[in-house]
């Protein structure tokens, strides 16, 4: 934790995550005005002192859309990411410790299921579940299954031959014990890292099919849909979508900068 | 280069590519809803509709459909569009040129651009210009395509005044002008994520090839420093970031779809929403299976460049 909050991007990722989950956590209770009420006389408007981030087309309050729509984005991040960083550790793992046919089977339908550039095959999934929050959610963790499983198998080959899983084999332990009493536990490191950075990937990918519509459905206080919601009127005024664009940018960076320093921290060689 | 090295490499894409045709087969069989329907509509009766199932296939085992439909690909046929009524090879091929247009403007400039910037980060370490350029590429990496695009419509693009078209195409044959001028907002937009990943790359890298013995040893032989950068340093630097440019193939592939959407440029990526909204099932398998194609490929080409780049890969 230490080496975490050494270095310059430790500080600013911890410091961007903290603004982030206190909106997440508080959002909807300190949110000045209810989401979705119309101020019909104030629409469009620039931030000031009534509104603070300004309004958008219905005179809806920018600030309390945003704070009500935290938790959701990350959730969202957070959800997608766990899941799909459970079911690719626990078929990486597989592989690893099985190794043989079964790992070059697996592998192989990793390869080709990498080949599709992620936001192409979250598409695909997305239209086969359907659009709205839960379906986008699965079909990003979906596509983040293969990538995982990748790191997994890697992370879990890398400890399978030291001396600690040797002597476990060596005592006659079982299989499932060895995987996760000591093969897991080890292997854990990079897998972390790497969900850390995915969730900021989640949480854009789940704004964009928001902002495409096959992900979260009006009046949904998503930030994506807000964007797109908003799209007709940025002319008119910019911040109905500065607003939104920005949040998403600063909780992805958050998460982003929280990664780099974890990985950094794990790995002192790394430290530049 | 060694045939055998470029032999094995080859062999690995077409089974991923196999693999691929797979996977794209049975995602596009799972999608929801009828294709006869969607051709003949809401109205049809169940006659037509079994004759128009037979008509496309779709009463043969999935098996058979997958044969067919990939001895079709391998014979350069894709089927016809169940909804433009048209050839899906027409249809994609100029789609196809569209999006590589884009891409490729996209992928020069920010090359020519990121290496560049990386180099001088590196150079002037800790300075304002290396905080600049690193904050720089941090928030480029947190910015998703659809918010990037909207941020530069705003700016370049209000309708009184606008300084840049705010979308369309205008075919370069007839209006090369035009068509630039038309492509600066799309390729703008999908350049940013990537400028912020190379430019990070190739200072980090460059960083630690400037601290290295033989760049030192460049240097007290009394080699200009000039040279050293473009000879010494560069090159070595030069080789992670080539696999990172691949990579991120991947995001520009994906990020095509974005905002060929968005700034109405008729490319593979609009051909794709609207064939998934249309459930125009050949017209998906296809495009999905050209992207897959061009970042396997893209994928090949960085791995040779490397190995064109570092002799100690080439001989692994």
């Amino acid at each position: 934790m230490r080496r975490l909050l050494s270095s310059p991007t430790g500080i600013a990722g911890c410091l961007l995550l903290l603004l982030v989950f206190v909106a997440a956590l508080f959002g909807p209770w300190i949110a000045p005005y209810d989401p979705q009420e119309f101020h019909v006389t104030a629409r469009l408007q620039g931030p000031g002192p009534e509104f603070l981030l300004g309004t958008d087309q219905y005179g809806r309050d920018l600030l309390s859309r945003l704070l009500n729509g935290a938790p959701a984005t990350v959730l969202f991040g957070l959800g997608a990411t766990a899941l799909g960083v459970g079911a690719g550790s626990v078929i990486g793992v597989i592989a690893g410790v099985a190794g043989g046919r079964v790992d070059s089977v697996i592998m192989r339908v990793l390869d080709g299921l990498l080949a599709m550039p992620e936001l192409l095959f979250t598409l695909l999934i997305v239209s086969f579940l359907g659009g709205g929050t839960g379906q986008a959610m699965l079909a990003v963790a979906v596509t983040f299954t293969p990538g995982m499983a990748r790191i997994a198998r890697g992370a879990t080959l890398s400890v399978r031959t030291r001396e600690y899983v040797l002597a476990a084999i060596a005592r006659g332990e079982s299989r499932a014990w060895i995987v996760g009493r000591e093969v897991l536990p080890n292997a854990l490191g990079p897998i972390i890292v790497e969900a850390t950075i995915r969730v900021s990937f989640a949480i854009m990918i789940g704004a964009t099919l928001g902002f495409l519509g096959l992900g979260a459905q009006p009046p949904s206080t998503e930030w994506g849909l807000m964007v797109s919601e908003a799209r007709q009127y940025m002319f008119r005024n910019p911040w109905c979508v500065i607003v939104p664009g920005l949040a998403i940018a600063i909780t992805a960076m958050g998460f982003n900068l929280f990664g780099d320093a974890l990985r950094d921290a794990f790995d002192p060689r790394r430290t530049r | 280069m060694s045939l055998a090295y470029l032999i094995r490499r080859l062999g690995a894409v077409i089974v991923v590519l196999a693999i691929v045709t797979l996977a794209v087969f049975a995602i596009t069989a799972v999608l929801p809803g009828n294709a006869a329907l969607m051709v003949l509509g809401e109205n049809a009766t169940p006659d037509a509709l079994a004759a128009m199932e037979r008509q496309l296939g779709l009463d043969q085992p999935l098996a058979v459909q997958y044969l067919d439909w990939i001895g079709g690909v391998l014979r350069g046929d894709f089927g016809t569009s169940l909804r433009l009524q048209l050839p899906v090879a027409q249809v994609v091929g100029e789609a196809f040129w569209h999006s590589a247009a884009l891409a490729v403007i996209a992928l020069v400039t920010v090359t020519v651009v990121a290496i560049p910037l990386g180099t001088l980060a590196a150079l002037r370490r800790g300075t304002a210009w290396d905080l600049g350029i690193g904050l720089f590429s941090y928030v480029g990496t947190a910015l998703p395509e659809f918010v990037t695009a909207t941020l530069l419509l705003v700016v370049f693009a209000a309708p009184d005044g606008p300084i840049l078209p705010a979308g369309g195409f205008v075919a370069p044959g007839e209006d090369f002008g035009g068509f630039l001028l038309h492509a600066v907002l799309p390729s703008a937009t999908l350049g940013m994520i990537l400028l912020a990943h190379i430019s990070r790359q190739v200072r980090s890298e460059m960083s630690e090839v400037l601290s290295s013995d033989y760049v030192r040893a460049a240097r007290l032989k009394g080699v200009k420093e000039r040279r050293v950068i473009l000879r010494h340093a560069l090159p070595n630097a030069l080789i992670p970031a080539v696999t990172v440019i691949s990579l991120d193939i991947g995001y520009l592939l994906g990020g095509i779809i974005v905002v060929e959407e968005i700034f109405a440029w008729p490319g593979l990526g609009r051909l794709l929403i609207y064939a998934l909204q249309n459930r125009d099932l050949p017209v998906i398998q296809a495009v999905v299976l050209l992207l897959a194609v061009v970042y396997a490929l893209s994928n090949l080409a960085a791995d040779l460049v490397i190995a064109w780049l570092d002799p100690r890969v080439r001989y692994a």
